[in-house]
């Protein structure tokens, strides 16, 4: 594996556009396919890529443990939290349409919050995920 | 056609296939003909979550836990006869429901006509958001969303207490057998 020049440096190539094409899905999910649980899978992607290439240290390196399993109860209180914004504007749980004066202009951003939170679990989660099946064996 | 063809093929060759490596990857193609059916049938963003999730992940940690494991599958002890007629049966109800659903891609099916053409019509107009997908997700449907990524948070909290908790276990037993 140590050996594996091709490998190494095809992955070094790749990462950047998979993590870019992961902020593309993510933020365009709005106008085409795509949303915060496809881009937090190709998210982790990356990070399982280089773990496999590179080994588990240098992917814990750029993804330490410690946010990772942070980012897995982040996500769900980001999107649980603009709910309860809505809460304590004075409509519905959920209802969007308080974050901003404009209700359409409003409803986008709480899209654009719930995605990211989205984002921010699925990615978390598959990456500890990997991290938990790959030391297991320690 | 062709591609549900392919998946039958492939679903048979699971079946027969003993070795667990092969197994993975055969359900790793399988995903990807999966994601490629779903794109013939304009449901991209589900073709994208088949892909990246059933393909990708699943694929790995499929083989992490390989890795933890014996490769290949033991035979059979015994015939399973039982089970083969319950999932026949099971098979045959289902086939035999959707004799009764509205024929494929007809306009005035049901399901189009409660609240879809609301989230189609107005979705710009009320979010601003053009790919209707997106806005039923997030918006519309936001509590089931909600419920799903709380689901992943449950599963991975759950899988990582699990591994890393009997890791820690051993660790613990492994010092304690020193000493004694």
């Amino acid at each position: 594996m140590r050996t594996d020049l091709i490998l190494r440096i095809g992955t070094k190539l790749i990462l950047p556009f998979i993590l870019l094409f992961a902020l593309y899905v993510q933020f365009h999910g709005d106008f085409g396919p795509g949303g915060g649980f496809q881009a937090g899978v190709i998210t982790a992607g990356s990070v399982i890529l280089l773990a496999i290439t590179f080994g588990l240290e240098s992917a814990k390196r750029i993804a330490p443990q410690v946010l990772i399993e942070r980012m897995v109860p982040l996500g769900v209180l980001i999107y649980a939290g603009t709910g309860v914004v809505g809460l304590l504007l004075g409509k519905n749980y959920l209802d969007y349409s308080v974050l901003s004066q404009d209700a359409a202009h409003g409803r986008e951003l709480g899209i654009f919050l719930v995605e990211v939170g989205v984002l921010i679990t699925v990615a978390g989660t598959m990456t500890a995920l990997f991290y938990a099946f790959v030391e297991r064996e320690r | 056609m062709v591609l549900l063809t392919l998946l039958a093929v492939i679903t048979i060759a699971i079946v027969r296939q003993r070795s667990l490596f092969g197994v993975v990857i055969l359900a790793g193609i399988y995903s990807f003909l999966m994601a490629s059916i779903l794109i013939v049938l304009d449901a991209v963003d589900v073709a994208m979550t088949e892909a990246s999730v059933g393909a990708g992940v699943s694929t790995v940690l499929l083989l992490a836990t390989l890795h933890l494991t014996k490769t290949t599958e033991n035979p059979p002890i015994h015939r399973n006869l039982i089970p083969l007629c319950l999932s026949l049966v099971t098979g045959v109800a289902l086939v035999w429901g959707t004799l009764v659903l509205p024929p494929f891609g007809t306009a005035d099916a049901p399901i189009h006509k409660h609240v879809v053409p609301r989230y189609l019509t107005q979705t710009i107009k009320e979010t601003n958001v053009p790919n209707a997908v997106t806005s039923v997700l997030a918006d519309y449907r936001g509590y089931d969303t909600l419920g799903e990524t709380t689901v992943i948070f449950t599963a991975g909290i759950g899988v990582m207490l699990l591994l890393r908790g009997r890791r820690k276990a051993e660790r613990a037993e492994r010092k304690s057998g020193k000493r004694a």
